[in-house]
């Protein structure tokens, strides 16, 4: 069966439309078959509904996705409550400690992101991925600084990534890898980011699933969950009627 | 003496500008010293063997154990004399008959 590949980190300035089809072609074009775009939070409905649209045409599946930069814990939750059942993916970018446990352990948060830059605050320890295996959270690596960055910046990314993917395997947290980009010409094929992966010394296996299996098994979670049929884990309505 | 095994690389080069040829290798090289050193780009064997500015298209024969290496290398140039790039592989063969012949399927 053929594997389906899926980028859910890609940032189009959604006020061009024209941006926005060039870039949803491009990754069709470079083999995915599901895409996350993220949108503001406060974006109507239809925005979404018309980008499916676009998707469609070019034979891809497109998925919502918000990102929440929370202060607080408190910030994070009461964001989480109200966006949780508006987007299919939601990610945190913690920016403090505490954010970044809260984030690890609700079980409402799909990805974990961390600023590359500030080497300072990445926060994904020991501690994060206890927590994230208990919840269901995924650690998320952006490949964009990877390719942005140069010099001694990128040397201290690739050990960084380093340590945190090698926790993350030994935690048994699902990785992601996404682009992250909002340049197409950054964009670039799965099998790519998998040999860029190797710079960070995850294996193949993990790395493929990392932008095929990780990614497909959040957006279908969540589809799941988000659709009307949806009871609890496990258990749906087949049949709505009198003689049920 | 055993012949070393090689391997072909046909890339597509993503580009809005013109790349030539030795530009194009310049940065190959430089993009695989950066990541792996001179002495990863010395195993590597690089060669170009066939380029088309206008179609932006290449083929370039690597060692066989070195295919992962240039794969790396080649999708983090992000730049060809300050113009935005990105290079794709297209497909990967042992000889260039049978990677013509992929490419033509």
């Amino acid at each position: 069966m053929k594997r389906i590949y899926a980028d859910l980190h890609l940032c189009p300035n959604l006020n061009d439309s024209k941006h926005v089809s060039q870039i949803i072609s491009k990754a069709s074009k470079l083999g995915y078959r599901l895409i996350a775009i993220t949108f503001p939070s406060n974006l109507i409905e239809e925005e979404i509904w018309r980008l499916r649209n676009i998707s469609k045409e070019a034979k891809i599946d497109l998925a919502s996705r918000v990102d929440l930069k929370p202060k607080t814990p408190e910030e994070l939750i009461y964001d989480l409550r109200k966006l949780r059942r508006r987007f299919e993916i939601i990610a945190v970018v913690c920016e403090s400690k505490n954010v970044a446990r809260q984030a690890a352990k609700d079980r409402r948060v799909d990805l974990l992101n961390f600023p590359s830059l500030d080497f300072r605050r990445r926060f994904f320890d020991r501690a994060e991925a206890e927590l994230a295996s208990n919840g269901l959270a995924s650690f998320e690596i952006d490949m964009k600084p990877l390719l942005t960055l140069e010099g001694p910046a990128r040397v201290r990314l690739l050990s960084n990534l380093r340590r945190e993917t090698a926790i993350a395997k030994e935690f048994h947290v699902p990785i992601v890898i996404s682009s992250g980009v909002s340049d197409e010409m950054l964009l670039r094929k799965p099998k790519e980011l998998t040999a860029l992966a190797s710079l960070f010394d995850l294996d193949e296996t993990s790395a493929i699933e990392a932008v095929s299996k990780n990614p497909l098994a959040i957006v279908k979670r969540n589809r799941e969950k988000l659709s009307s049929r949806f009871v609890a884990p496990g258990i749906r309505i087949i049949r709505r009627g009198k003689d049920c | 003496m055993r012949t070393v095994r090689r391997r072909y690389l046909a890339l597509e080069i993503d580009s809005d500008e013109m790349v030539d040829s030795r530009e194009f290798m310049d940065a190959v090289w430089s993009a695989v010293s950066k990541l792996y050193g001179e002495y990863g780009a010395s195993e590597a064997g690089l060669t170009l063997i066939d380029y088309d500015m206008e179609k932006r298209f290449a083929v370039i024969r690597t060692a066989h154990t070195a295919v992962e290496i240039v794969r790396t290398a080649l999708a983090s140039i992000t730049k060809i004399e300050n113009m935005p790039v990105a290079i794709h592989i297209l497909t990967v063969s042992g000889t260039i008959r049978s990677l013509y012949k992929k490419m033509a399927k």
